[in-house]
């Protein structure tokens, strides 16, 4: 491994971790403010125990998540300080904004996590979803950021300088608000199905079923809602990045030839020597109709992109492929749970649902990690796309292969560590909140 | 705008060092404690930082951020030359983070806190010492970004008698800021007592500590005393935080007004940072051979510095009054929440 593929590696490492935690810091608090919500309603206890138990989770998670942001706002300048000479200044703004609204959260969370029982009931309760609509913010704000290394705005490229810098019109590129919906969605939908997944398993094996089966309605409702939207703010991810990056679709489909009314090529080994995919189901046209509109309308293959230019086709596709397929898999069992509710009782009673959703509890984070994977592997060989290549952004320092050995030590224990107080914490629910009748 | 911007970044730097600070503190006291008083002193910090804590560590975020987007050389620069450093830092950081909740949110309470305990009290010493490393080597003239070898480029720009200096230093400072602050959290007379004696221990060692930075530095070629008395400010900084000492050690034996001490301790650190920063204003990085990084000269373009006032400006309008009726409502009641 050479100090350019271990920053690479670094970083996506990094990124792949903090994405997690993010993801979890910015969804949960929003399931706690309807428990919450329903507790102060409602008076049953059983939501305050819900709200109190997710509420130790989640400053778990917010910790980690806020330490691994920092070494992110760090490992920028240590791994890519070329890149961020040049672009800090023009798509630093949203990550101006981004202190404020991380900072607010914070400050929320204090209040929230330490509030209880201080302050006035509903202004603990807002206290809550402040800490959710913050870090809404904050991840919208983020991936504003990420946007415009897809589609760089707001300065003029010339002769190698970056002239007439305008930070705004960098925050507000082309790709900021496709982007951001698909990823907000994305953590709603990754973090619904693993709370309703993990209640689930509870409730299949019989533990504090009164307390898990209130949790896992919040989390699946949630959860169901958002999986069925996410195809839709897909389709409008698909036709922006066509029209953007032809390159990255191509690389997404494995289209290697520019043709008109272009199959849409489901699996498959992509082969780049000889420019096809092997074993894959080709629907004739069906390209062409979803980036286009029409079937006939022809879609930029990879043969229009200079060689030097290309994404690496194989991760992107794969990738791709796993995205889309988990999130149909989460589509179907979410209309299947939606049934359930309006039309067939009884399935809720059964074990089979529950099992699916036991079984789609990894799903979402593995989708969000894949779909990241095709918008980052995508983008190569550009870190600011068709203006720098990532190759001259890295940093001079050698060595970097043993910063990402250590770095990655260090992200598996701290994972296992989670993991674990995951585990403890779902297994003392019994002796700390459970209060069902029944027992 | 360009001195809004300035003026936020020292002020993060500045309140970093002080809350922050003291964080780190609760860690390097709790270091030097004997084991029968640890539980004690551990559940009087938590009580003190439990809800204030994650904000804390939010000024260093805000501090890089202005880097990054407003200084990009400089943040490039000191990020490239002094990259080992920053790393082993950050390692402090994760794990001091972690550790800290670990150890509170864990559901089973058990050997485990040993484990985190000791994470929690190593990365305390660790992350002050490398950020005092960090802060010394931007201004001791060894960073060489033209160096060809591996060593005198990413070694030798951080691993010198000065920069060791500092970091102990940093760390007796965040020690001392620590014991000053808890001693208003203390319940009884007996711990009242023991963490009065913990902040005059920590002060001394910060003047032994002050002292050595001041032989490194004579011993390293840095011309620090020079920085320090060659100048009105400086001179008068220094002589302000000795005079408030003397008084701050008069009023800890007369057991005097603790809003008043924690304010004189954080008053002398205020001027330990004034003074080091305007010697060399608006050079921030000094490197070989005399030449700088300059927060004018190496400014972003003019619309990048407006609109990052801006949002300094509106951020600061909403945490300011936020974190501060957090800390009010939790310091008007003390430990009573669960």
């Amino acid at each position: 491994m050479n100090d350019f593929i271990a920053a690479r590696s670094q970083m996506a490492l990094s990124l792949g971790f903090h994405i997690v935690f993010s993801c979890i810091g910015m969804v949960m608090p929003f399931f706690m403010a309807v428990a919450h919500f329903l507790w102060l309603r409602t008076n049953d206890v059983v939501y305050r125990n819900i709200t109190r138990a997710w509420s130790k989770g989640v400053a778990i998670f917010f910790a980690t998540g806020a330490v691994s942001g920092t070494v992110l706002s760090f490992e920028l300048g240590l791994l890519w300080p070329e890149f961020m000479k040049h672009a800090g200044p023009i798509f630093g703004m949203p990550f101006s904004l981004e202190g404020t609204a991380f900072f607010i959260e914070a400050i929320a969370l204090g209040f929230f996590l330490y509030g209880w029982d201080r302050f006035n009931r509903w202004f603990h309760w807002i206290t809550g979803v402040v800490v959710g609509v913050s870090g809404l913010i904050s991840g919208i704000l983020v991936v504003a950021a990420n946007a415009w290394m897809n589609s760089p705005a707001g300065f003029d490229y010339v002769n190698g300088q970056y002239l007439n810098i305008d930070p705004i019109a960098a925050m507000f590129n082309d790709a900021w608000f496709s982007q951001a919906l698909h990823m907000c969605v994305a953590a709603f939908v990754a973090t619904g199905f693993a709370v309703a997944g993990i209640h689930a398993l509870m409730i299949v094996r019989k533990r504090n079923v009164h307390f898990h089966t209130q949790s896992f309605k919040i989390a699946a409702v949630f959860a169901c809602v958002a999986a069925i939207l996410q195809p839709l703010s897909g389709d409008i991810s698909a036709k922006d990045v066509a029209k953007r990056q032809p390159a990255k679709l191509a690389a997404m489909e494995a289209h290697y030839h520019t043709e008109a009314a272009a199959p849409l090529i489901l699996g498959g080994i992509p082969d780049d020597e000889k420019q096809e995919v092997k074993y894959a189901v080709k629907l004739p046209g069906m390209l062409s109709f979803m980036v286009h509109s029409d079937f006939n309308t022809p879609v930029t293959g990879l043969d229009k992109v200079p060689e030097n230019d290309r994404p690496p086709v194989a991760i992107t596709h794969f990738a791709f492929q796993i995205m889309v397929g988990l999130g149909m898999l989460m589509l179907l069992i979410s209309l299947l749970y939606f049934l359930a509710l309006w039309k067939k009782k009884s399935w809720l009673e059964g074990k089979w649902l529950m099992r699916l959703f036991v079984l789609a509890t990894p799903m979402g984070f593995i989708a969000v990690e894949a779909g990241w994977t095709v918008t980052e592997v995508g983008r190569q060989p550009w870190i600011i796309n068709g203006i720098m290549r990532t190759a001259d952004a890295v940093t001079p320092m050698p060595g970097i292969v043993y910063s990402f050995y250590i770095f990655t030590a260090v992200y598996i224990s701290l994972s296992l560590i989670v993991t674990f107080l995951l585990y403890r914490q779902i297994k003392m629910v019994g002796r700390l909140y459970d209060v069902s009748p029944a027992v | 705008m360009i001195y809004i911007v300035i003026a936020y970044l020292w002020a993060a730097i500045l309140l970093y060092i002080l809350l922050g600070g003291a964080d780190f503190g609760a860690g390097i006291i709790e270091m030097f404690t004997s084991p029968k008083n640890k539980q004690y002193t551990r559940t009087t910090m938590y009580q003190a930082i439990g809800p204030v804590w994650e904000a804390n560590h939010m000024w260093l975020i805000i501090a890089i951020v202005v880097l990054f987007v407003g200084f990009p050389a400089i943040y490039t620069t000191v990020s490239t030359s002094l990259h080992i450093p920053l790393v082993i830092m950050l390692f402090g950081i994760i794990a001091r983070g972690t550790a800290f909740t670990f150890r509170h949110y864990d559901a089973v309470v058990d050997n485990m806190q040993k484990v985190y305990n000791k994470i929690f009290v190593y990365s305390s010493f660790v992350t002050p010492f490398f950020l005092g490393v960090i802060a010394a080597s931007t201004v001791s003239g060894k960073i060489d970004p033209s160096a060809g070898d591996f060593l005198s480029a990413y070694v030798f720009s951080w691993l010198n008698w000065f920069s060791v200096a500092v970091g102990f230093f940093t760390v007796a400072i965040c020690g001392y800021l620590a014991a000053i602050f808890i001693i208003g959290e203390t319940t009884d007379d007996g711990s009242r007592r023991r963490f009065i004696r913990k902040a005059k221990q920590m002060n001394v060692a910060a003047v032994v500590f002050g002292a050595l930075v001041f032989i490194a530095a004579k011993t390293e070629g840095i011309p620090l005393d020079k920085w320090m008395f060659d100048n009105v400010v400086g001179v008068v900084a220094i002589i302000a935080a000795l005079a408030s000492l003397a008084l701050l050690w008069y009023l800890l034996l007369k057991k005097g007004k603790v809003v008043i001490i924690r304010v004189l301790a954080g008053f002398q650190v205020t001027m330990i940072l004034l003074a080091i920063t305007l010697r060399h204003y608006p050079n921030i990085v000094i490197m070989k051979g005399g030449k700088y990084l300059s927060l004018v000269e190496h400014a972003g373009q003019e619309k990048t510095i407006y609109s990052l006032a801006m949002a300094l400006l509106l951020g600061s309008i909403l945490i300011l009054p936020a974190l501060f009726y957090l800390i009010y409502s939790f310091q008007k009641n003390k430990g009573e929440w669960h």
